[in-house]
């Protein structure tokens, strides 16, 4: 099974504003103990979208019936900084979020993002700018993150981007996860797989 | 033994990765094959998950062994449990080996425990496999002449939808401890020892090969004790070359070949063993007779002394170590320069992948028998699986144990680390033959843990305090 090739991501998009969000933020400790990463969605940016005493919700952009369906993120410098845990690029995805733009990001959590075909693409502090005023004129602006081009685009407002050369490539030629790589060696797996002892309760027949 | 040289000759590292290796990906990495896969409730069932994202399957199903160990009660294991998080792991882990058709050794199935106890005891842990488990402690199935790797859930789900990891090769470093054992003195002890002379990060980028006369007359269950802490000294693999011992432990066992494809499968495992003349990155020489019984005083498995030995302090400590050595102390509670014999315990806990088998019950049953545990002191024993429980009933060791005022609990992790309900509370001081004394380990955040072996742990339970166990009983021709 090939892995899809992503030179670009389409979408509204959502601004959450701040330097130095980290993966705590982006999904609190508590909700680690989970048996699949699916239901993690609900619970991205938990603790700055509800009342941590009352669980009110504080109309946190992500909640925001504008900003409903937005699979494009926008947000500061250092972004997903922390611990390096897997569940946070999980429950931006779960989310419905595909791309991120800030103005940096975190290694580790770059690297997790593009194993999960997230592409993380930088910034500039005065072109985020620019993007934020035009998603604000117009929350259903389609913003579209391209890869190609190393530009990201809304409506007028143009700016260009960045991306480390080796993650715009592994995503663009559908390599971004080794299990694509892996998947594509099916046929000698299964020569060497057959050459090999089973293990059952009757083995090396 | 010949003395290796740095010869012509392959070790086994380099045999079972050769055996293994499927081909070199476009970015360089191996394609390694993984032979025989482990899975549990707490890192497989995000990977299913994953599985389910992006449409694949499970190709080769009968190379997965389920079980569950982790978050099972030992007290009670009756469903639903109280912990609803732990029931929905159980569960979710049930669901999937149903749906991707995977042979789970479930709670009462007499066959269930802990991950790398029941792997070698079924039989599934065999000379010259690849191994991989979404846990730290793979390392333990070393012990029969295996690569076995602890993984993260992306790779859980890299080897269930492809059954293979992407992968750089290690450097292979020999650790080869020669000559005997004192009395009282057990493989727990060399490991500890092993890692405080080489460090917790001193086996990074290494897999371990442990040799010499002690490894080659240690039982199986002493080879696991060792092999299961590699990664404690920074190694991501540990193994011992499989010989004699590694194939009458494995004969009979339920997966183990039968008849002719016995004869057969112990030839070919013979021959993964390192060549005489093999080359090894590093080669490492230890003295048996050096090792004594060893206590952790501090939070990682590298802060060890022997038993009458005293609580290092800041100020005769070497520069670079003078920060760690502070923090440790400050979370510890120790007395600086105090001996550690005397310390007064307050939990002691037998059990973990480390020592939970039949020779580290029988061992500490032998010498517990006919005394009682301290007062004031809660002390547990947990079978490492329900065949080892059952053997231990069967043996009458569960009487002794409980006559002495120990627990006797059922099959799993348990105190270990802090996904089931048995935990220490408030900074609880806690005598653990376990692998991991790291800050919050065993459930409370300001808990405490000595790692030490079985019987030090016995030895600790029944006087209350941190004692020599061969002080405390008058300890026979014990150990290797
Ligand atoms: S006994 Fe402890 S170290 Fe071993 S698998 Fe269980 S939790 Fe991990």
């Amino acid at each position: 099974m090939a892995l899809a090739k992503i030179t670009s991501v389409t979408g509204t998009a959502v601004v959450v504003p701040g330097d130095d969000i980290d993966t705590d933020r982006i999904i609190p400790a508590r909700f680690m103990r989970c048996v699949t990463f699916d239901g993690l969605g609900q619970y991205a940016f938990y603790d700055v979208r509800f009342d941590p005493g009352t669980g009110k919700p504080l109309n946190h952009p992500l909640d925001r019936p504008e900003h409903k369906g937005a699979s494009i993120l926008i947000s500061g410098n250092n972004f997903g900084c922390g611990s390096s845990r897997e569940h946070a690029p999980q429950a931006l995805q779960k989310f419905g979020i595909r791309a991120v733009v800030a103005g940096s990001f975190a290694e580790i959590f770059f690297g997790n993002c593009t194993t999960l075909g997230i592409p993380c693409v930088c910034v500039s502090d005065a072109d985020r700018a620019k993007l934020a005023q035009a998603i604000s004129a117009n929350p259903a602006l389609q913003v579209s993150v391209q890869l190609k081009t190393l530009r990201v685009e809304a409506g007028e407002c143009s700016v260009p981007c960045t991306i480390k050369e080796g993650a715009r490539q592994a995503l663009g030629e559908g390599q971004w996860d080794a299990i694509g790589l892996l998947l594509d060696g099916a046929k000698a797996v299964s020569a060497l797989e057959a050459k090999l002892p089973k293990i059952s309760l009757v083995s090396l027949s | 033994m010949p003395q290796p040289r740095a010869g012509q000759g392959k070790n086994l590292f380099q045999k079972v990765w050769d055996t293994h290796t499927v081909r070199t990906l476009p970015n360089g990495q191996i394609q390694l094959f993984i032979g025989l896969h482990l899975i549990h409730e707490v890192t497989s069932p995000q990977a299913f998950g994953m599985l389910r994202d992006l449409g694949l399957k499970v190709p080769y199903p009968k190379r997965t062994f389920a079980t569950v160990d982790h978050i099972v009660p030992t007290d009670t294991r009756a469903e639903p449990f109280k912990d609803e998080l732990a029931q929905g792991m159980i569960n979710a882990l049930r669901t999937a080996c149903r749906d991707f058709g995977i042979e789970f050794f479930d709670i009462h199935s007499g066959k269930q425990g802990i991950v790398h106890v029941i792997g070698p005891e079924l039989g599934l842990t065999q000379p010259g496999l690849t191994i991989a488990c979404g846990d730290s402690h793979t390392s333990t199935h070393g012990a029969f002449g295996a690569i076995a790797f602890g993984i993260g859930t992306s790779q859980v789900r890299d080897v269930l939808a492809t059954q293979c990891m992407a992968l750089d090769p290690l450097k292979v470093r020999r650790v080869e401890v020669n000559g005997k054992l004192g009395l009282g003195v057990y493989a727990k002890d060399v490991i500890l020892h092993i890692i405080r002379k080489l460090g917790v990060n001193g086996g990074t980028g290494y897999a371990y090969e442990f040799a010499g006369t002690l490894f080659d007359r240690f039982s199986m269950e002493e080879r696991m004790t060792v092999c299961n802490m590699s990664i404690e000294g920074g190694a991501r693999v540990g193994y011992v070359n499989p010989d004699a011992t590694t194939f009458a432990y494995l004969k009979d066992r339920p997966y183990a070949p039968t008849g002719q494809a016995w004869d057969a499968a112990v030839a070919r495992w013979a021959s993964f063993a390192s060549d005489p003349d093999a080359a090894y990155d590093d080669v490492v020489k230890i003295d048996a007779a050096e090792i004594l019984p060893t206590v952790t005083w501090g939070i990682n498995p590298g802060q060890a002394i022997f038993v009458d030995e005293s609580v290092p302090s800041v100020a005769t400590a070497s520069a670079e170590q003078k920060a760690s050595i502070a923090e440790a102390l400050e979370y510890m509670k120790l007395k600086p320069g105090a001996p550690i014999k005397g310390t007064k315990v307050d939990v002691c806990f037998i059990g973990s992948c480390t020592n939970s088998r039949m020779s580290d019950l029988r061992e500490v049953a032998k010498y517990v028998q006919g005394r009682r545990v301290a007062a004031g002191v809660k002390a547990l024993v947990v079978p490492g699986s329900e065949q080892v429980r059952d053997q231990a009933v069967k043996e009458g060791l569960d009487k002794i144990f409980s006559a002495a005022g120990f627990e006797w609990r059922d099959a799993g992790c348990s105190m270990c680390l802090a996904m089931n309900p048995d935990k220490l509370v408030g900074d609880q001081l806690c005598a653990s033959s376990s692998n991991r004394n790291f800050k919050g380990r065993q459930g409370s955040p300001t808990g405490r843990t000595l790692l030490m072996s079985p019987l030090m742990v016995a030895a600790a339970a029944l006087t209350g305090a941190v004692a020599d166990c061969r002080e405390v009983f008058e300890v026979e021709a014990v150990g290797a």
